[in-house]
């Protein structure tokens, strides 16, 4: 326990690790996924598999937006972005993702005006300096940041600005858990779930977890001390033979989530039959597509947009590993050809991908010689 | 950009849509629509996340986000993204 004492509350972190050790049945084998990437790299960071025994597995999660988009939507972006008399605006985590044809920001290099942004209200912005343009939003995330689009489409409506659409593609946790519940080679145990995510939609949306398919799920905070509390709760519960959907993280998400930002969804966005996820496939009712009364500032409703398909390379295991199947350095190219300086895969692109953050904490102090650490987080 | 950004309010601006808030000693302008129901207060914390106040926290989980922030080595990237934002301006 070489890093408890560069954390806050080492005190308590020993005695939870201690408690989560004497109810973890020696007999028994636990799988618990971490649900959101922003836990993922909160666990690398801090080497919180070290504090637990062997016996208890984390598997990372579908939870970062940029690592689940198909290749085929960043395509279809760029088609957009290579239009004339288009500004094409997008998160930084975007800008260095490939698509079959290069990253938004190689096509930058080659004339497309691909501009990065903080929010979508700076694309907004943008339009409005720019009328004789067209602003295109490239719109990603999950429930966190869905609102914020919304809420930008209802300001551009409300101010008439018309030379400003949205390429959506915000997507959903929910129905992404229950693909993986409902997926053969997926035995888990419990769910560490999302933080952020929550505080939008609250805790009721992951009741079906517990009750349908009988197993726990603790929505939990980012310190250390909270991962390891969730992971506790989740012990509690198998130990005692029950399975609920608890909130760690009370201090932040509401039972019932953010009703405004509910509201401003509800008012722009509607779900679209089903949508492609990188590793989980087509999952139904997993995404948002701008409602009809936004037509007018739908990119796809303004543009042709391809519909580009295409498979990711074939050495990656982008897919595996996203599904929990496989651990980062079990994929052939980890570390070799993929790598954060020359990705090849999303998931080594973005600090929440797991690539990322297992190359960053465990890859590289490892090939620095500090290979003890790495062997103890080796897959099994 | 999972991670979101703990700012303070400095000052309302009921008409716009935007607060002006304090992130690391770094003054901007942040929608607050999502947060406004819940009552707001000058030197109230905030998290914030592309460029929207998410939810309204103590000052200790404030605290508590910023060392997550600097921990994971984001407080930089967090302190870009803020200064980043253009649509600050009055609009």
């Amino acid at each position: 326990m070489r890093y408890v004492d560069e954390l806050r509350d080492p005190r308590l972190i020993r005695s939870v690790a201690a408690e989560i050790a004497r109810l973890a049945d020696p007999d028994r084998h636990y799988r618990i996924m971490e649900v959101c990437g922003g836990h993922t790299h909160a666990i690398y960071r801090h080497g919180l598999t070290e504090l637990l025994p062997p016996n208890i597995e984390l598997v990372h999660g579908p939870g970062c937006p940029v690592c689940v988009l198909p290749m085929g939507r960043i395509d279809d972006g760029l088609a957009i972005a290579d239009q004339p008399g288009v500004i094409f605006t997008a998160f930084g985590d975007m800008m260095r993702v490939p698509g079959r044809n290069g990253t938004p920001l190689e096509h930058q290099a080659r004339g497309a005006d691909v501009r990065m942004v903080y929010s979508p209200l700076d694309a907004l912005k943008l339009a409005q300096a720019n009328p004789e343009k067209h602003v295109v939003f490239f719109a990603i995330g999950f429930e966190t940041t869905a609102p914020s689009t919304a809420l930008t489409l209802q300001r551009a409506k409300a101010l008439g600005v018309r030379n400003f659409s949205v390429f959506c593609n915000h997507v959903l946790i929910v129905p992404a858990i229950r693909a993986i519940l409902d997926s053969p080679d997926m035995r888990l145990d419990g769910f560490i779930g999302p933080g952020h995510v929550s505080t939008v939609i609250g805790c009721r949306p992951y009741l079906f977890v517990a009750r349908d398919y009988g197993k726990p799920l603790v929505v939990s905070g980012f310190e250390p001390l909270d991962i390891l509390q969730s992971i506790l709760m989740i012990l509690r519960q198998l130990a005692e033979g029950r399975a609920e959907v608890e909130n760690q993280y009370r201090r932040v998400v509401p039972w019932d989530g953010n009703p405004a930002a509910l509201r401003a969804m509800a008012a722009v966005f509607e779900l679209r039959p089903y949508f492609e996820w990188r590793g989980l496939g087509f999952i139904s009712q997993s995404a948002l597509k701008i409602a009809p009364a936004y037509a007018e500032w739908d990119a796809e409703a303004r543009f042709a947009v391809p519909g580009i398909r295409v498979t990711d390379p074939k050495a990656a295991q982008c897919g595996e590993v996203l599904k929990g199947v496989l651990k980062p350095p079990q994929c052939k190219l980890f570390g070799r050809e993929c790598t954060p300086e020359h990705p090849i895969g999303a998931l080594m692109v973005s600090s929440e991908g797991a690539c990322a953050a297992y190359y960053h904490y465990v890859h590289r102090l490892a090939t620095a010689g500090r290979s003890d650490r790495c062997a103890r987080q080796q897959p099994v | 950009m999972c991670l979101a950004i703990p700012g303070r309010i400095v000052a309302l601006e009921p008409d716009t849509h935007l607060a002006s808030v304090d992130v690391l000693g770094v003054r901007r302008r942040v929608n607050v629509d999502l947060v406004w129901d819940q009552g707001l207060a000058e030197g109230d914390w905030v998290l914030i996340h592309v460029g929207f106040a998410l939810s309204k926290v103590s000052e200790e989980e404030a605290a508590a986000q910023l060392r997550l922030l600097e921990a994971l080595g984001e407080d930089q990237q967090a302190l870009e993204e803020v200064q980043g934002y253009i649509f600050d301006a009055t609009d």
